[in-house]
């Protein structure tokens, strides 16, 4: 029976949490206008958890072009199409890892500081104190974050697949003597600027989105001790990995499901 | 009781919390007065630190009522709450400072988020607070390059800014060296005469209070235990009382923690 009331709690745990971060999020949404009234908190935080993510994902992103671009050389090149490896790329790219990578690496980097940062202004007592200012954390130090979160990710997606497509150029034209006008000219007949480009950029603000907003709510809702702000970061990442794949399944669904 | 009705800035009438199982109040009633310095002192773990979470509406109350300057608390909507807030200060425990904000900006914090005062006003104001508590000198200081003390001073200048009417101080003693204590003690008292504030201190600290406050509440085990000018509890016939203000270490408050018979968790078997 013991076990019963286990499953019993878990399920109950888990749609309380689910539904207060429900709340969460139409909060911040409904808060977010307003605050684009104050950018410089927004351009503070595009530079902490956007711009300080630049380098990661602009090494991962030409390695992952590399291993990409090597490994679909190969197969091609049996069929003599090698020609295709810049549409390749391009596609696998901008549709699915730009976002799925990008958005992954965002969590590891940005997710995690934001869940501890948060977390630990909990513990010290840093929100109870503003709320004592009569400012409303929310407003203050939440929106902006999440705002930014939303913002940088699409960007750092972009950057992740330009700099991906980049990699590939180098070694397959130089290198695997790919011709330059065959990478070029197939990518660009065979991409799609709204159902390639644009639905991967669309995936990513989704993926920022939530991302950010699940961050904030572990780091908000923690426990004010070590072990919680620990835990909330641990549970940033684990919800925010499967969340990412379950919203990129229905999101890919949605998009493609006429082609 | 009539009397101290009319100036009470503060009236807690019936207060009931508990948390979970465990009940922390039970019928608590508690008057500030206008302008004096109350103390409100008892065991660590009365739930000294969440009665000012309640007066200051950060928890509500199971049953019972608070009325903060003529407001009643848990009847105030959110903006209604802010409002009020504006005209707290509170000190916590540990400064509870902005640590991505230099001491400056700490203190400017509330004068930034609720006024559209010129720069040149808020240096002025700032300096005039940082000042007031010695530390003018550390204004472009990290809270993480500040001592204990020291983040304690600028926290409570950041809570003098607004000009409130009330200043809660959570334990404001505790893990100061007897330097940084004095200087507290000194800043409380003249905080409280020159601003014409109304004090609240929470705090275990028998030996300092009783240099300041004007009138003490003992709490524990959930009640006002006794209520008095400090010398008053000091000499007081009730057995509670002497023991904490003595600070006596077995008493109505026992050494131990209840637990099963000693004889029988050493003998018995694990379980």
């Amino acid at each position: 029976m013991a076990w019963l009331r286990y499953i019993r709690f878990s399920i109950q745990d888990f749609v309380e949490t689910f539904g207060a971060s429900q709340l969460f999020l139409a909060r911040l949404l409904a808060y977010s206008p307003r605050s684009l009234i104050r950018p410089r908190l927004i351009i503070q935080q595009i530079y902490s958890v956007g711009a300080g993510a630049v380098v990661l994902v602009a090494f991962s992103g030409f390695f992952v072009g590399l291993v990409m671009a090597l490994q679909s050389y190969q197969s091609l090149a049996k069929f003599g199409a090698t020609g295709e490896v810049g549409t390749l790329l391009a596609l696998s790219l901008f549709r699915e890892l730009g976002p799925v990578v990008t958005a992954l690496l965002f969590v590891g980097r940005s997710g995690t500081a934001l869940a501890s940062e948060i977390g630990l202004m909990r513990a010290t007592d840093q929100i109870s104190g503003m709320q004592m200012m009569a400012v409303d954390p929310i407003r203050r130090i939440i929106v902006p974050r999440f705002l930014a979160g939303g913002l940088s990710l699409p960007l750092l997606a972009m950057i992740f697949s330009a700099i991906g497509i980049l990699g590939g150029y180098i070694l397959t034209v130089p290198y695997l003597g790919v011709d330059p006008g065959a990478f070029w000219g197939q990518m660009r007949a065979n991409v799609n600027l709204v159902n390639d480009i644009l639905n991967g950029f669309f995936k990513a603000v989704i993926f920022g989105g939530a991302v950010t907003m699940i961050a904030l709510f572990e780091g908000y809702n923690a426990h004010p001790t070590a072990e919680g702000v620990s835990r909330a970061t641990t549970r940033t990442v684990v919800i925010s990995s499967i969340t990412i794949f379950a919203l990129d399944y229905i999101l890919t669904a949605f998009m493609y499901r006429g082609i | 009781m009539a009397a101290t009705q009319t100036d009470s800035i503060i009236e807690i009438r019936g207060l009931c919390y508990s948390r979970g199982e465990h009940t922390i109040f039970e019928n608590l009633d508690i008057d500030i007065e206008r302008g004096k310095i109350t103390a409100i002192m008892g065991p660590s773990g009365t739930g000294k630190t969440t009665l000012l979470r309640l007066i200051t509406g950060q928890l509500l109350p199971d049953r019972g009522s608070i009325l903060v300057d003529g407001h009643d608390v848990q009847a105030l909507s959110t903006k209604g709450l802010y409002k009020l807030r504006q005209q707290m200060g509170m000190l916590f425990q540990n400064g509870a400072l902005l640590t991505d904000y230099n001491v400056f900006e700490n203190v400017a914090f509330p004068l930034r988020e609720h006024t559209d005062l010129p720069e040149s006003l808020i240096r002025h104001l700032v300096f005039m607070k940082l000042q007031a508590v010695g530390l003018r000198g550390t204004w472009n200081m990290m809270p993480g390059d500040l001592s204990g003390g020291m983040a304690r001073r600028v926290a409570l200048a950041r809570a003098i800014i607004m000009d409130p009417q009330m200043i809660f101080y959570d334990e404001p003693f505790t893990g100061l060296d007897p330097i940084s204590m004095g200087v507290i003690v000194r800043l409380i008292k003249m905080l409280n005469d020159t601003l014409n504030l109304t004090s609240v201190i929470v705090s275990h600290d028998v030996a300092e209070i009783a240099t300041v406050a004007d009138q003490s509440y003992l709490i524990a085990g959930g009640r006002v235990q006794a209520r008095g000018t400090p010398e008053e509890l000091e000499n007081s016939p009730s057995a509670q009382v002497r023991q904490f203000m003595k600070g006596l270490a077995d008493g109505p408050v026992p050494f131990h923690y209840p637990g099963p018979d000693y004889r029988d968790q050493l003998l018995g078997e694990e379980s």
